[in-house]
């Protein structure tokens, strides 16, 4: 359980800003900006934050759809950061994405075999009963109709369809599975189909999960362990129940406290945080703590000094100068210090 | 509210839609998005109007501002606002109502927005179509409009863009303009979809204080149940065209009575209560409005559609009261909708661990 599939450090993806005829960079996007974590084997690690944080950045660097600026991927104890695409095919098989829009992530004149069917092809593999036994094995297995094979996408439903992009990724049994706003595109009644499926999924192949979502619901339900982004930043990480029952992170307690609930006896009585204002731009993100200038409880120091992520309690990583739910100073200062 | 004659309907609530039908006519067959829809709603309530896509709640919203006047669409039934019938009313006189005595919020206000004017200019002309002023007093009001929404330095942001503006001020100048006229009735579409949550949580406070200061009645129609227990005062719950259950926040959320209700609820994971191992969707997907089943629209999706005898299959049920004003489109009686809630879906949603 512990030992880690794939590990990032100092993952860095900077998107120039050029400007005239000459293409000159006159600044630079710092989508993701120095992140470092582990996913272990047969675990889901959720990445949420708001709009602009970098989770999809992030998602599209592991599994090499950009190329990261600085940083390291390890993936299974081989160094994929700058991998050539040629040598990274192999590695394909093992490292999936499911898409978040299930409408455009499907080629429309391909039929539901040929586009379940496009992995064996691509990677040249040989299946025991032919590539059609194959594929409608896979389409029973996500819970579609085998006899579908030659329909087309324009004929199953927005469910079907994430049902099918699932089923493409699943192709090759791959080890790892990025999954970037699999259910947010789907109403609520097959949001919830589709969460139970990952995670039956998970039971029977011993997949491991990173799950990219901006809706915290849905993170608590499927995460083992829980990174908060914000501004291209972990600010946050731990195990999804000390993540939610004991936040540390300023920003993880608005971004909670934040989330409509659906309990009308409780909702004049509800402690709330509120944030001032909007995220600001990656492209000039404030200096030192990138949270200051919302945070309520922000200090000199802040505005100064970068806070670096720590573990504060047992795999409970936070990066902040006044962190909350904090145990008392002298109980993991060894650990902290390791870490740090 | 569905048993009384229209003659005696008319007027006695401030918004009264009455049977409202609003099919599409296409290629592949009639689409009835809205299909015998009643409620009401007075002056100072909130009403939130839940559906998955397709339920036909934006339908509905837009046939309360007469905007499918001009389309293909076949409009019947009655809309009685403040006394006027809209739906027979002429296409100029609902025009002046427009804005002045309904307003709405749109669910994207990037693409609401004209691009190629600022936000001033757009409010001024908003005022100045209801209201014979200058454009300097207009604009006067404009600021005092987005001041009062909590855009900063609204006398400098009134000659901006839209695009200048971030997500969360976007939606905030929609409902200046929304507002602008101090309309009685606001319609809000999916006002919060497409924000993040910290700056949704800001509109929907923003909101809830507006709704108190201006008196309006306020519709929000949504997919995110969390949303309506934040603002709705009453809950109307749509499914392929037609409202089957209504009933005070309290009701839907602590009583609730029909299947789709307790599928949606069941659907959800919720922040609030200890995490369950699984959650307890809905077979199967929502229906083509095309193709509505026969009987109850929801049988083939119903888990409880059995104990129906077969009703279901063939029978539309209607929407009766169950108690005090809480209304369910249903075949199971009262006794057995109670007993399935208590023993059988209450104990699963609040399961701990």
């Amino acid at each position: 359980m512990s030992e880690a599939l794939l590990s990032v450090d100092g993952l860095q993806k900077h998107f120039p800003v050029t400007k005239g005829l000459l293409k000159r960079q006159v600044g630079a996007v710092k989508a993701v900006d120095g992140i470092s974590f582990d996913v272990r084997k047969g675990e889901t690690l959720g990445l949420v934050g708001e709009s602009g944080c970098g989770k999809t950045t992030t998602g599209r660097l592991i599994t090499r759809l950009t190329e990261p600026t600085a940083g390291k991927i390890v993936f299974e104890g081989r160094d994929i950061t700058h991998m050539s695409q040629g040598r990274l095919r192999p590695l394909r098989r093992d490292v999936q994405m499911i898409f978040q829009d299930p409408y455009s992530s499907l080629n429309p004149r391909h039929t539901v075999g040929a586009i379940v069917g496009a992995p064996f092809r691509i990677q040249g593999v040989k299946t025991e009963h032919g590539v059609k036994r194959a594929v409608q094995d896979i389409l029973a297995l996500v819970g579609l109709n085998p006899e579908h094979y030659n329909r087309y996408p324009h004929e199953f439903s927005g469910g079907q369809r994430q049902r099918i992009g699932i089923a493409r990724t699943l192709a090759l049994k791959p080890k790892l599975i990025v999954a970037d706003e699999p259910v947010s595109a789907l109403d609520v009644s097959i949001q919830a189909q589709v969460v139970n499926l990952l995670e039956d999924l998970q039971n029977e192949l011993d997949l491991t999960y990173v799950v990219i979502a901006h809706d915290l619901s849905v993170v608590r339900h499927i995460s083992d362990r829980v990174a908060v982004m914000y501004l291209g930043k972990i600010v946050e990480l731990a195990d999804r129940k000390n993540l939610y029952s004991s936040p540390m992170h300023p920003y993880t307690n608005a971004l909670l406290s934040a989330v409509p609930v659906p309990d009308v006896r409780r909702r004049t009585e509800r402690e709330r945080i509120r944030l001032q204002g909007d995220v600001p731009s990656p492209l000039n993100p404030p200096p030192a703590c990138r949270f200051h200038t919302r945070c309520w409880k922000a200090q000199e120091v802040c505005k100064q000094v970068e806070p670096p992520l720590v573990e504060l309690a047992a795999g409970h990583q936070v990066a902040c100068h006044f962190p909350e739910n904090a145990p008392a100073k002298g109980d993991a200062p060894a650990e902290a210090a390791a870490t740090a | 509210m569905t048993v009384n004659a229209p003659s005696e309907r008319a007027g006695r609530h401030f918004l009264d839609v009455n049977d409202l039908k609003i099919h599409f006519p296409t290629d592949d067959g009639v689409v009835k998005s809205v299909d015998g829809l009643s409620f009401s709603l007075e002056r100072g309530r909130t009403l939130g109007i839940v559906g998955e896509s397709g339920s036909g709640k934006s339908v509905t919203s837009l046939g309360i501002l007469g905007l499918h006047q001009g389309s293909r669409a076949r409009i019947s039934g009655e809309i009685w606002l403040d006394g006027e019938e809209l739906v027979s009313a002429g296409a100029n006189h609902v025009r002046m109502l427009r804005g002045k005595k309904m307003a709405m919020i749109f669910q994207d206000p990037l693409s609401s927005m004209h691009p190629y004017y600022t936000v001033g200019d757009q409010i001024v002309e908003a005022y100045r179509v209801h209201n014979k002023v200058t454009r300097q007093v207009a604009r006067k009001h404009a600021i005092d409009m987005l001041d009062r929404v909590g855009i900063p330095q609204a006398d400098r942001r009134v000659d901006s863009y839209p695009h200048e503006f971030s997500g969360g001020m976007r939606q905030r100048a929609m409902i200046a303009m929304a507002l602008v006229n101090n309309p009685d009735l606001l319609i809000a579409d999916e006002p919060t979809t497409a924000l993040d949550v910290t700056v949704q949580a800001q509109i929907l406070d923003l909101m809830r204080d507006l709704q108190r200061d201006f008196d309006a009645a306020l519709i929000i129609i949504t997919h995110d149940l969390g949303v309506v227990a934040e603002l709705a005062d009453d809950i109307l719950v749509m499914y392929g065209g037609k409202g089957i259950e209504y009933g005070t926040a309290e009701d839907i959320f602590e009583r609730p009575e029909h299947p789709y209700t307790w599928g949606l609820l069941g659907s959800m994971p919720r922040l609030d209560r200890e995490r369950t191992e699984r959650l307890l969707p809905i077979k199967g997907s929502p229906p083509s409005l095309i193709n509505v089943p026969p009987g109850c629209a929801f049988h083939p999706r119903c888990a409880f559609e059995p104990r129906t005898g077969g009703k279901a299959k063939t029978e539309i049920p209607e929407l009766l009261e169950a108690e005090g004003g809480h209304l369910v489109r249903c075949h199971l009686s009262r006794e057995e909708r109670r007993a399935i809630w208590e023993t059988e879906i209450k104990p699963n949603l609040e399961a701990t661990l």
